[in-house]
């Protein structure tokens, strides 16, 4: 069952659970959004959904952009994303102008989250890649540096090598967070546990993959 | 924001009586015992209440077998039946930490009549 929405991410909160637990959760304003394309097995080669999301003023989008949307016959969207799917699911019998709202999930399900992460900067190995440090006394005067880089005998450093260099602003994906509540009213999805991205960024809200 | 202040807002219970340090308190608990549920009682002098929200608790304080119990309870959680004022103490602080130090006699605290 391959599906997917749209949102905002709002920032994070505790809500109590029927058992008196606190948990953390993530406010996710989701959809309506609304499917601007849809990709097929004879056009594209794949299946997919264009989903639009979010408000522009109109004067922002320029003509070819308009145009997409015209050909949609839907108002403009800020956001466009492709969910991707598999014949069967129900995302397949979705046409162009159809909208998607947050009842497609249920309270309990799992989903994986994806959003662009918040940018650190330039930033060294160990934490960028998690590596250990050296004694920061005792004569040492390895303290946080990169290790040795490569062996001596290829004569030149391998691709891919992990060192100091700007770390965030990618997009991460963070797999089978709970879906603890879904505001229909409010078109409010309330994920346990953290959410890549700032407050206001773009978030995908996908079933889980490995649930 | 505003969405998210509204989200915490539901979760704040209205039905909790008024109470601070220094005032003695009955909390009503919900506790599972096996598969049914039953409420016990928790008498004793608030110690503290902290933090603000969701998230604000207050720490209960009893002696029982002659042995000093504290006990910490969300404010708004659900696992709370009720909380009865059973006495308004008057104190000159907001936390009485003092009172662990002292028993008995020591350890009692003025009526705060209203």
């Amino acid at each position: 069952m391959a599906k997917g929405i749209l949102g905002k991410k709002l920032g994070m909160t505790q809500i109590f659970s029927e058992e008196g637990l606190l948990i953390p959760v993530t406010v996710i304003e989701a959809g309506p959004c609304t499917v601007v394309q849809k990709k097929t097995m004879e056009k594209d080669n794949y299946l997919a959904v264009q989903l639009g999301f979010g408000d522009r003023r109109e004067r922002l989008f320029n003509k070819p952009e308009k145009g997409h949307f015209a050909k949609a016959n839907v108002k403009p969207h800020r956001y466009l994303r492709e969910i991707t799917f598999s014949v069967n699911d129900d995302f397949a019998k979705l046409n162009v102008g159809d909208s998607v709202d947050v009842n497609i999930f249920a309270e309990g399900e799992k989903v994986d989250v994806s959003g662009i992460s918040k940018g650190k900067g330039f930033q060294g190995s160990i934490k960028r890649h998690n590596q250990a440090r050296g004694p920061m006394t005792h004569g040492s005067h390895y303290h946080r540096g990169v290790g040795a880089l490569n062996a001596v005998d290829p004569a030149r450093v391998f691709k891919g090598r992990k060192l100091p260099g700007r770390m965030g602003g990618e997009r991460v994906t963070t797999q089978n967070l709970e879906i603890v509540k879904v505001d229909t009213d409010r078109n409010l999805l309330l994920v346990k546990g953290s959410v890549p991205g700032v407050k206001g960024s773009l978030v995908i809200v996908r079933n889980a993959v490995k649930a | 924001m505003n969405l998210i202040k509204a989200i915490e807002e539901e979760q704040i219970r209205s039905d909790i009586p008024e109470f601070g340090a220094g005032d003695t308190v009955r909390v009503h608990v919900k506790v599972v015992e096996g598969t049914n549920e039953r409420i016990q009682i928790f008498e004793g002098v608030v110690l503290r209440r902290m933090g603000g929200g969701t998230q604000e608790n207050f720490t209960v304080r009893k002696i029982s077998q002659g042995v000093g119990v504290e006990r910490t309870f969300p404010v708004n959680s659900p696992r709370i039946d009720k909380i009865e004022v059973v006495r308004h103490g008057r104190v000159r602080r907001a936390r009485l930490y003092y009172l662990r130090e002292r028993s008995g006699r020591a350890a009692r605290i003025k009526e705060r009549r209203r």
